[in-house]
């Protein structure tokens, strides 16, 4: 086993997303290169709020199996720990669990051990409420002050795991062979083997941001990477030979779905890159010095939630007739009209109504600059309401008022709109919405991150 | 010299937008070298007030602005106008919400 020196730390990211694959052959060349740790995220909120609200996970089951034995693999060769952020999308404890029986199974079938840890970041609401009484939660970006009521509606809300909780549960059982972790800062298990062994905090951060994305930072864009830090810099270079990272690729990939371009706020701190040199060091290899981090007081965490929303159904409808098509905001209204008249049973306020008008203005809603249609149009009819039978009912009313809407100048008089599919109204099951999305205070870093041990055989 | 209103699309190596977390979204916009990032920061083009416009977000609502030497790029960040995932989504990514800046015109050599 590699041990990093007081000059020297290496790790290896197979890829920016557990579960989505990567070669095999890059993964085995850097092994090569003897790494002290092999760290992989698997967490984003990018796929949408149903993960945290319904409990499902980014990819499915299968391709977590096949990514996680091919680096268990590498693991029980190497004796290297192996750091898991996010299991499953969202870095609940169910797919804490998850994970860890994928590891089980896997373990058994090709008779390998080693020692796990497991961190688990669920928040319990009840502590949320109090420290919400106490001052101690604020929103994150442009989202209203967390409402209690807001809390008990979540389904389940994780906090952002930092550094220290990776490092406690490395310190405290010797010989930690895995760790598995929940909602993770997806830079904290490269951050933490690094902080661990002594080196800057700053440059273990910004380093972790980096890899954090696999070779994300390369030209053109790849899977695998890998990072050495030392005393006063650290260096980058993909896995794949057909890849390369240069200073414009790696300063530039600080922008990549962040909110500024050079201050990143995450547990304990905010990293601030705008004193960073970028070096060109081989053809393919980038060094990377000057980063500064700046320790928060209180130190913060971020609290993660969504929420049920009720059910929803949609209609897909192809719209050809260039006279229908000119009038559809009118038609459609009078049809959306016609259906709220008809449900004068049900509270107006319990359902919605939203058509998505491809052709016209799908994508961009009422930001588009394009204000003449095109010669045809995808018309998707969402509906939204407390059951699925509702949604597809209403779903329904508006689709068949539409097809028989009568308009001025019809002379198409069977029907207005083509229909691709059965269902013809089609059940989209529960909707969800982000609903939790605030800075909690703490008084320790690794309070609220229970970690357990177990010896898998 | 001699110069004609030129979209982003034609000067620009990067023109896109992706989600900054779930409430917000972030636009990129990054030039091919530092004197074609000069150029389009010296034209007063690129403003607050402009993205105000195309976006139709108030200016002190705007998140980021700013032009970026370190990494030749103007960074935009906005608030979202429903959370990511919401019903009515359109884009539950904001990959395609670029657009507007790639036409945005600004006065270039003729070649």
């Amino acid at each position: 086993m590699a041990v990093a020196s007081n000059e020297e730390i290496r790790i290896l990211t197979p890829s920016g997303m557990l579960g989505y694959g990567f070669p095999v052959e890059h993964v085995k060349l850097g092994l090569a290169l003897k790494p002290h740790a092999i760290t992989i995220d698997s967490g984003s909120t990018d796929s949408g709020p149903q993960k945290l609200g319904l409990g499902e996970m980014t990819c499915s089951r299968a391709n977590y199996v096949k990514d996680m034995e091919v680096l268990l693999e590498a693991q029980q060769k190497a004796k290297i720990p192996l750091l898991i952020s996010s299991a499953g999308g969202d870095g609940s404890n169910l797919h804490v669990d998850v994970f860890r029986d994928i590891m089980v199974e896997i373990a058994r079938r090709r008779g390998w051990r080693f020692k796990l840890a497991k961190i688990y970041s669920d928040v319990d609401k009840a502590h949320i409420k109090k420290e919400l009484k106490a001052g101690r939660i604020e929103p994150l970006g442009p989202v209203p002050q967390l409402d209690p009521r807001e809390v008990d509606a979540a389904t389940v809300i994780v906090a952002q795991i930092g550094a220290e909780p990776f490092n406690r549960a490395l310190d405290e059982s010797e010989g930690v062979d895995v760790i598995v972790s929940g909602r993770a800062y997806d830079p904290s298990p490269t951050a933490a083997m690094a902080i661990r062994a002594g080196f800057d905090p700053a440059l273990a951060w910004h380093m972790g941001k980096i890899m954090e994305c696999g070779a994300l930072c390369a030209e053109p864009v790849g899977r695998s990477v890998m990072g050495w830090l030392r005393r006063d810099h650290f260096e980058i270079e993909p896995l794949n030979p057909a890849e390369r990272c240069t200073t414009a690729s790696v300063a530039a990939h600080t922008l990549y779905e962040k909110t500024h371009p050079f201050l990143l706020a995450g547990p304990g701190g905010t990293l601030d890159l705008s004193g960073c040199r970028y070096e060109q060091v081989s053809d393919r290899r980038v060094r990377v010095s000057g980063s500064r981090f700046t320790p928060a007081r209180p130190y913060t965490v971020k609290l993660e939630g969504a929420k049920t929303a009720g059910y929803r159904s949609i209609f897909i409808a192809g719209a050809r007739d260039p006279i229908f098509i000119a009038q559809i905001d009118e038609i459609l209204a009078r049809v959306i009209d016609i259906t709220r008249d008809y449900y004068e049973e049900i509270p107006p306020e319990t359902y919605r109504i939203i058509p998505h008008l491809y052709g016209k203005n799908g994508v961009m809603g009422e930001l588009e600059p394009v204000k003449t249609p095109a010669h045809e149009l995808c018309i998707i009819v969402e509906v939204a309401a407390a059951t699925q039978a509702i949604a597809t009912a209403i779903c329904g009313k508006i689709r068949t008022s539409l097809m028989h809407a009568p308009y001025p100048g019809r002379i198409a008089t069977a029907g207005n709109l083509a229909s691709p599919f059965t269902p013809l109204e089609i059940p989209l099951g529960q909707a969800c919405e982000f609903n939790v999305y605030h800075l909690m205070q703490v008084d320790s870093p690794t309070a609220l991150f229970p970690v357990q041990h177990e010896e898998i055989a | 010299m001699a110069t004609v209103p030129t979209p982003l699309r034609e000067i620009a190596k990067v023109v896109r937008s992706k989600n900054a977390g779930p409430f917000e979204i972030t636009l990129d916009i990054i030039f091919k070298s530092r004197e074609d990032f000069e150029a389009v920061k010296k034209s007063g083009v690129i403003t607050r007030e402009l993205i105000s416009e195309l976006y139709n977000v108030p200016t002190q609502a705007i998140i980021t602005f700013g032009f970026f030497d370190l990494v030749n790029a103007v960074k935009i960040t906005l608030p979202r106008p429903r959370a990511q995932g919401a019903i009515g989504e359109t884009d539950m990514h904001a990959a395609q919400q670029h657009v507007p800046l790639q036409e945005i015109r600004v006065p270039w050599p003729v070649q």
